[in-house]
């Protein structure tokens, strides 16, 4: 139970600092924006080793928000590097979420054919 | 001088055309507002059945509301002599495909929300100039085809702002001619485009309130009128905040705003969830039905109909440019 | 006669200068006097510089641009003096509402997330099996919600808290690819699922490549 809090928790904050920045910044937020700066920001502070604490701690609160795909694309990044040199660098990145972009592109398709929007 | 122009921007319409006939068709939120039993014709949903875009549906609902008010005084298409008639889409696609099926002399209009009023005014000088004798004038929106264009798609999970209005899905149809008796238009006021600067295609009200300030005061100014001549000084569609706006714009130069209402206010309920109230081509038009509707019933004898229009282009709000906005006035009187 | 016009011109451009100085409230009668001044003067400009020849357009230039800078200054001014008599009237966003809404429904998706992959563990995957199982069901029932017309409805409430989670991802794919199905396969749907997963993609890979190659090379 104490891991479901846990996701809880970290889940939530993170979403809450997305909901702080679209409403207290002067500019124009969009959604776009947020899932972008989540996974270039989750990426750097992936980088810097600062966001492998958060899921050590949180769980599943940690990787589900976007931030948590920009870990995974850094480490990604990390190990082709260190693995395969500087055509791992290029290809790690993909190929650690590349399980995530597939889901979401067939995924996106067949709801797209199946189904119309409602407005 | 010209002979038929008042001040700076305003027409007289020295052969007070009449306004004929009028239709609304209305989605079903807006059919559920407190304005809904006032309207022709309330559909179930957004999208007409067997329509395989809102696009088509929206064209359907310019088409047969102008049908409508030509059915009402047992008109055909053919006895007008012009049609003017706009609306949101790029390209005024659903004017275009509705002039085509009408068949008639055609003028797209683009002006935003004020496209209404600037089919009116334009309406006016074609009979009064002498060059038609009825004038066929429409202009509709649809919230899921305007909505798709200027900002999100509907199904994407975004918040909307306070600031931001609801497009009204309806249209509404005109038809201007000569007669002896019925609600007149009197004069017209054509408005300059105001730019305050702002580009958040969320608060429009803001960005237009500027517009209908300087419309208004020019109105009142060219006439040598007050606020007070008029029973009702309606916008459409500044919503709640421009509306607020507006108001405070006057009481800074010392007018009364008692009389000041917007179309965007009334069309929705306070429960309905629009945030900032209505907008749109279509708001006025629907809107005016339920006003001349009034006038008939006596409530009011003279009305200045202010429809404000916020010129968004996609293109040029991605790009970072502000909103230009303007406003036309039209004067609408019944003594019958 | 060229010369004095010009001459004039600038005289009247440097008179200017000492009105337009932020943050002056404009009296409406001296705005309007000014931007009509700067038309003509602008219009006058335009015209010298269409009609010299080589050598000498560089002069009106830089008196048109000049003019140019001064109705842009002046504008702002206005822009500025409006955008501070309306701040106030704007309703405020409910900021700690939406914050919270977000929190519970951004925690309660995790906590999903979290429910899910415990139950893959449980039946016998490795952790970041698990993990990558539990994305693409969460990506499926976001695509899902967001056909059913169910995600824009809790995006309304929760604000980031549906945004951020993965499925917000697969929302903002799913919401943009359906909405322009009537534009065709290709340039509809196929292109449009890319609207939002493009721009994601492009710089998370840019700078997980950045951040691969730094790694390398230290």
């Amino acid at each position: 139970m104490v891991v479901l809090l846990k996701a809880f928790i970290i889940g939530g904050i993170l979403c809450a600092v997305g909901q702080l920045l679209m409403d207290l910044t002067p500019f124009n937020v969009t959604p776009g924006h947020i899932l972008v700066g989540y996974v270039t920001g989750g990426a750097v502070l992936s980088a810097l080793g600062l966001y492998q604490p958060l899921i050590t701690w949180g769980g599943l609160g940690a990787t589900v928000p976007l931030s948590g795909f920009g870990h995974s694309l850094a480490q990604g990044a990390i190990e082709g590097a260190k693995n395969k040199g500087v055509l791992g660098a290029l290809g790690g990145g993909l190929e650690a979420t590349s399980i995530g972009v597939a889901a979401a592109v067939v995924f996106g398709l067949v709801v797209a054919t199946f189904f119309r929007p409602k407005g | 001088m010209p002979e038929k122009k008042i001040g700076n921007q305003t027409l007289q319409f020295n052969s007070k055309p009449k306004l004929l006939s009028w239709s609304s068709i209305v989605g079903p939120m807006e059919g559920k507002g407190p304005l809904g039993k006032h309207f022709d014709l309330v559909l179930k949903d957004n999208l007409l059945e067997g329509d395989t875009s809102w696009e088509k549906t929206e064209q359907k609902m310019m088409q047969h509301s102008m049908e409508i008010a030509l059915e009402k005084i047992k008109l055909q298409a053919g006895d007008l002599d012009f049609y003017l008639a706009g609306d949101l889409l790029n390209q005024i696609m659903n004017a275009n495909f509705t002039a085509r099926f009408l068949g008639i002399s055609f003028l797209g209009l683009y002006g935003a929300c004020s496209t209404l009023t600037e089919g009116l005014s334009l309406a006016g000088m074609l009979i009064d100039g002498g060059f038609a004798k009825q004038v066929g004038v429409s202009a509709s929106s649809h919230y899921d085809t305007a909505e798709r264009q200027l900002r999100y798609p509907t199904e994407m999970g975004v918040q909307r702002p306070m600031t931001a209005q609801w497009t009204v899905t309806g249209a509404g149809s005109y038809i201007v001619g000569k007669a002896d008796s019925g609600i007149q238009l009197t004069h017209a006021t054509i408005g300059k485009v105001k730019d305050m600067g702002v580009s958040n295609a969320n608060d429009m009200g803001t960005a237009m309130a500027p517009a209908a300030l300087d419309t208004i005061k020019a109105h009142l100014q060219d006439l040598g009128r007050s606020m007070s001549d008029y029973d009702i000084i309606i916008t459409g569609d500044l919503g709640v905040l421009g509306t607020t706006v507006l108001k405070e714009l006057f009481h800074k130069e010392g007018y009364p705003t008692d009389n000041i209402s917007d179309c965007g206010l009334l069309i929705y309920g306070p429960d309905q969830d629009s945030h900032s109230g209505g907008s749109g081509c279509g708001c006025s038009s629907v809107v005016l039905n339920y006003l001349l509707g009034q006038m008939l019933n006596k409530k009011a004898r003279r009305i200045l109909l202010v429809g404000t229009g916020a010129l968004l282009s996609p293109v040029t709000s991605w790009q970072g440019e502000s909103i230009p906005c303007i406003a036309h006035g039209v004067v609408l009187e019944y003594y019958g | 006669m060229r010369e004095k016009e010009e001459q004039e011109a600038r005289e009247r451009l440097s008179k200017r200068q000492g009105n337009i100085q932020p943050p002056t409230v404009f009296d409406e009668n001296l705005k309007t006097r000014l931007e009509k001044e700067m038309l003509q003067d602008h219009q006058k400009a335009v015209m010298w510089e269409a009609e010299a020849v080589n050598g000498g357009k560089e002069k009106y230039k830089s008196l048109r641009q000049e003019i140019e800078k001064q109705q842009q200054q002046l504008q702002q001014i206005v822009i500025n003096n409006y955008k501070k008599d309306t701040q106030k009237l704007a309703q405020k966003q409910t900021v700690v509402k939406n914050t919270i809404w977000a929190f519970f429904v951004g925690g309660l998706i995790c906590t999903f997330g979290q429910a899910v992959a415990l139950l893959f563990m449980n039946g016998g995957l490795l952790e970041k099996e698990a993990g990558s199982a539990t994305t693409v069901i969460l990506i499926f029932l976001g695509a899902l919600l967001t056909g059913l017309g169910y995600y824009d409805e809790i995006g309304k409430v929760a604000g980031a808290g549906s945004i951020v989670p993965i499925t917000g991802f697969a929302n903002s794919i799913v919401s943009s690819a359906l909405e322009f199905k009537t534009e065709g396969f290709i340039y509809g749907v196929g292109a449009r699922l890319f609207t939002v997963a493009g721009p994601v993609i492009v710089y998370g890979l840019a700078v997980s490549l950045v951040i691969g190659l730094i790694y390398y090379f230290i």
